[in-house]
């Protein structure tokens, strides 16, 4: 087979960009390795998705069903149950799906594979290897697809949005949530979280708390908690013990980046595809958007960078060729920002995590300026800056200076 | 003539495959869910060269024997065998010293090809360890393997030389008649026997106390894992040791077969009623942690994947216990498998079969003609080239579809196994692969749940990760 753009993953990154390289003219071939387009949409059956994009608030499978309508207008073939097995220089990829393995060669690649859940063996919390422990997207899905209840009473660990929006649908199914323990000393979600899905139903945040223990030989039996000092060390005589047989973690995504691994360079911090502002990886013809490059708190975010990677694959499948931009550098209290690159032309959309929470913080990049009154780690920052304050530098350095 | 073998360990597994070759009634009753989820499941995984174990010990009879004996074996019965080779490596004076007493015992206990390297040859080859490095030991017959699927090889290849295979039950007794066991009582059952082979891993020695026989008391001693990503697979070639001290092989560095790395083990002696302490502690990772970095200082920590803990059947006398008892006239001990009984346990399979079942206790067996030494494993559809995978997806869709991203395993890969006897999580786990990798499941657990409940005709609701009450998800949400 043989096409111009291929996007690996359908997700909201994925299928913005597949519909954006179509309306470029772009023959398109867009794959998932999921039964259905919507990544992890499909599982997200609150509301708060496309306020800025479709301007109304839609439940994830929604937002995923609206996208997919939009792509049977164009000459978009979509392949579901079709996993991307490799990725080679030659500009080939291996498929395999139930109706067989093939090559597609292609042009240009929009890779859109969304992002994984930290697992719960990576945080090295010594205890037993019992049943009943769950990340959240795992726990969602047993909820919202498989229409199953993961247990009696449940613990939670990170107050991520994924965390606090778990801690609110078990408790509306009847689990009894006993509490939500986050490592930090404030919540690493969205303050609207904290508000509508914790407080609202009295479920209690332990904050500067983390799990030093869990137990039980079959199910989930008990989990420990203890106070943390300030580099995050459990402080001995502070443990509390939970007697709950489910514990659902929230503790952070990873970008999905293996199928490229040896083809483009990574973003040391965010771990993600390291982009230009065009979405442009390292790699001349592979483009990259939505959390495979930084994980976005907001599917609109996702939906316009998923758009604008699939605009420009579109052109370098015409054959246009794009500079590489200049470095976009991490200054002071910034955590993660993504582009990395700065090709000049149309203004920089800018997006920004602080390391820490500040009150009172200047935003500076280049001769660029903006104020904010709070800043957290938890609520991304996306702003535009307007090319003629970033033109002429040979590096961009963001930062966000303290007052 | 009937005979049961208590424990599907490596040991027993082993024994049971080596008796099958014999005109016998075989019944393997083992109390888990699946084969090789006692101490087989969480060990290092080494074929151990045999320089290590004490002159004239059984574990020097044994160990050089069985490693050599793993070629053919993991030929004949389809898993994999890496022969990586080891090092010992020397930081002192004092170590040097004790590496070159460990190349003499080798030398005695009869190991192939041992040598010491200077530290530039060292270095070449194992370019991240330590830079202080003095020199190294190095045995090219080491090697590692995957435990657990030693022990289901062999069972299946057992299974298809007529052994039966009983799951789920404990042996909890056995009447006898003067010195001779008649029957062995399970929690749910029991069995006529003419012998029976106790090879109960830690327990045996609880086993032969119902049985009245000989013992040696055993005691779990600890020994926790970290296993970081296939990132860091490649770090190190070969196994590393520490120079040993005389409690311990010390905390190692080696690659998996599946490209992983693992770090440890601890070593810590627990309460012979500890026997189900698998636990992991703080000050244990800790300490492999800190120990392993000065082995090899680039080592990256965020890349674990898991950490996990195994128990070692450890004796006073610190050797295998492989005798037929002399009280009770029926019965034989395969006891105190300890390190390093996995490399040990095919030698000991054919020793026990021949010196100890056939020559001291002077049971006639006779060969049988039919015996087929073939067993073939799931085959690995991701590693197929192209073109034949293309061929296999035309007769069968499920070779396909993807099922853990991960690792690469296919739908077929996963009902094959549930054929083959996977009934848990765990089960399509360890003969797959699947979940094994760095998401650890999050996204193919449901699959492979909504797999088994299909194919074995279940509710989700009844499907375990590893043991009875081992549930996953309770009733549903709405009905
Ligand atoms: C639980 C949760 C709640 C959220 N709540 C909100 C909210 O209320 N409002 C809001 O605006 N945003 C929310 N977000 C954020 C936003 O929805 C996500 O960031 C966004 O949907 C991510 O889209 P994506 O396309 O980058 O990734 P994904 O949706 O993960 O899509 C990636 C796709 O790639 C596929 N794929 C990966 N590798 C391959 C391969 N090798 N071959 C084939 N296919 C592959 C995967 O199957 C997947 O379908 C939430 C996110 C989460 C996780
Ligand atoms: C930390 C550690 C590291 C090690 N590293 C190595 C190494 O690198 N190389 C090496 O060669 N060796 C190593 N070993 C040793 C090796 O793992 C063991 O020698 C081997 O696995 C023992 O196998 P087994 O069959 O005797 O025991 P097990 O695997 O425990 O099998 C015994 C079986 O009997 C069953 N059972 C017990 N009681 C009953 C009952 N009453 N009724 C029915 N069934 C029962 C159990 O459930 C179990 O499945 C290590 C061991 C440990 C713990």
């Amino acid at each position: 087979m043989k096409t111009d753009v291929l996007v690996i993953g359908a997700g909201a990154a994925g299928m913005a960009a597949a519909l954006s390289a179509a309306k470029n003219g772009a023959r398109v071939i867009l794959t998932d390795r999921d039964e259905r387009a919507g990544g992890i949409l499909n599982q997200c059956i609150h509301n708060g998705f496309g306020l800025h994009y479709f301007k109304e608030e839609l439940t994830g499978p929604e937002y995923a069903e609206r996208f997919s309508t939009l792509l049977e207008n164009y000459q978009i073939t979509l392949l579901t149950d079709c996993h991307v097995h490799n990725v080679k220089p030659d500009r080939k990829a291996v498929l395999v799906s139930p109706k067989g393995v093939f090559e597609v060669e292609t042009k240009s690649i929009v890779y859109t594979a969304g992002a994984r859940e930290r697992p719960f063996g990576t945080l090295m919390i010594p205890g037993d290897r019992p049943s009943g422990i769950f990340t959240a997207g795992v726990a969602q899905k047993y909820m919202n697809i498989e229409n199953r209840i993961i247990g009696k009473r449940a613990l939670i660990l990170g107050s991520g949005d994924i965390g606090m929006i778990m801690a609110r649908r078990l408790t509306l199914e009847g689990v009894e949530v006993v509490a939500v323990i986050e490592r930090l000393p404030y919540s690493g979600g969205l303050l609207r979280n904290v508000i509508q899905c914790l407080e609202d139903y009295n479920i209690p945040l332990y904050l500067s708390s983390t799990v030093v223990e869990v137990r039980g030989k079959e199910r989930l039996e008990e989990v420990v908690v203890a106070q943390v000092d300030n580099n995050y060390r459990p402080i001995p005589g502070t443990e509390r013990i939970f007697k709950v047989d489910t514990l659902v973690l929230s503790v952070g995504l990873i970008p999905q980046v293996e199928l490229l691994w040896g083809l483009v360079q990574l973003d040391p911090i965010s771990k993600g595809v390291s982009c230009s502002n065009i979405g442009q990886s390292s790699s001349e013809w592979i483009f990259s958007a939505g959390n495979c490059t930084v994980v976005y708190d907001l599917v609109d975010y996702v939906t316009m960078e998923g758009e604008k990677a699939g605009k420009y694959a579109a052109h370098y499948a015409k054959g246009e060729r794009f500079e590489t931009g200049v470095p976009i550098e991490i200054g002071e209290n910034v955590g993660v920002i993504f582009p990395r690159r700065y090709v000049s032309g149309e203004d920089l959309v800018l997006y920004i995590r602080s390391k820490k929470p500040i009150e009172g913080a200047t935003l500076v990049v280049g001769n660029f300026e903006r104020r904010f009154e709070d800043v957290m780690p938890s609520e991304m920052i996306r702003i535009k800056i307007p090319s003629q304050k970033i033109m002429g530098f040979e590096r961009i350095v963001v930062s966000l200076k303290e007052e | 003539m009937k005979v049961i073998v208590v424990g599907a360990g490596v040991v027993g597994s082993l024994a049971a495959r080596e008796l099958s070759k014999y005109d016998l009634d075989i019944t393997i009753i083992e109390k888990n869910l699946d084969i090789g989820w006692g101490v087989t499941k969480a060990n290092s995984a080494i074929l151990h060269a045999g320089y290590d174990d004490p002159v004239d010990s059984n574990r020097a009879k044994f160990c050089a024997k069985g490693n050599a004996m793993y070629t053919q074996l993991s030929q004949e019965l389809d898993f994999e065998i890496r022969r990586t080779g080891s090092y010992v490596v020397a930081f002192s004076d004092q170590e040097v010293k004790t590496i070159e007493e460990l190349y003499e015992q080798g030398r005695i206990n009869g190991v192939p090809g041992l040598e010491i390297h200077d530290r530039n040859t060292l270095l070449e080859k194992e370019p991240n360890l330590n830079k202080d490095v003095k020199c190294g030991l190095w045995a090219p017959t080491a090697g590692i393997t995957e435990p657990w699927m030693v022990a289901i090889a062999a069972v299946e290849n057992a299974v298809a030389n007529g052994v039966k295979l009983v799951l789920n039950e404990k042996v909890v007794g056995f009447e006898k008649k003067g010195d001779q066991i008649k029957k062995v009582i399970t929690d749910k059952n029991s069995y006529e026997t003419d012998l029976v082979v106790n090879a109960a891993g830690l327990y045996a020695d609880q086993v032969a106390l119902l049985a009245g026989a000989e013992y040696v008391p055993l005691h779990p001693r600890r020994g926790e894992y970290i296993l970081l990503d296939k990132k860091m697979g490649s770090i190190i070639k070969s196994v590393i040791f520490p120079t040993p001290t005389k409690t311990s092989k010390g905390i190692l560095v080696l690659p998996t077969i599946d490209g992983g790395l693992l770090l440890g083990p601890t070593a810590v002696d627990l309460q012979d009623d500890m026997k189900d302490h698998l636990e992991t502690t703080a000050q244990g990772l800790e300490q492999i942690r800190n120990f392993t970095r000065t082995l090899v200082p680039s080592l990256d920590f965020s890349q674990t994947v898991k950490t996990f803990c195994g128990l070692r059947p450890e004796s006073p006398q610190k050797d295998f216990f492989v005798q037929a008892s002399k009280v009770v006239k029926n019965f034989v001990n395969l006891m105190a498998m300890r390190s390093p009984g996995l490399t040990a346990a095919p030698a000991i399979a054919e020793y026990v079969t021949q010196e100890v079942i056939q020559q001291a206790m002077g049971f006639k067996l006779s060969k049988r003609k039919d015996f087929n030494p073939i067993r073939r494993g799931i085959k690995k559809i991701v590693e197929l080239p192209l073109q034949e995978w293309q061929e296999l997806v035309k007769g069968d869709p499920k070779a396909g579809r993807l099922i853990c991203y991960c690792n690469e395993v296919t739908e077929a890969e996963i009902v094959e196994a549930i054929k083959r006897g996977a009934r848990t999580l765990d089960g399509v786990k360890f003969r797959t692969r699947a979940m094994f990798g760095r998401c650890q499941g999050g996204f193919c657990s449901i699959k492979i749940m909504k797999i088994l409940e299909r194919e074995l005709g279940k509710d989700m609701s009844e499907i375990v990760l590893k043991s009875p009450q081992s549930w996953i998800v309770d009733g549903k949400v709405r009905e």
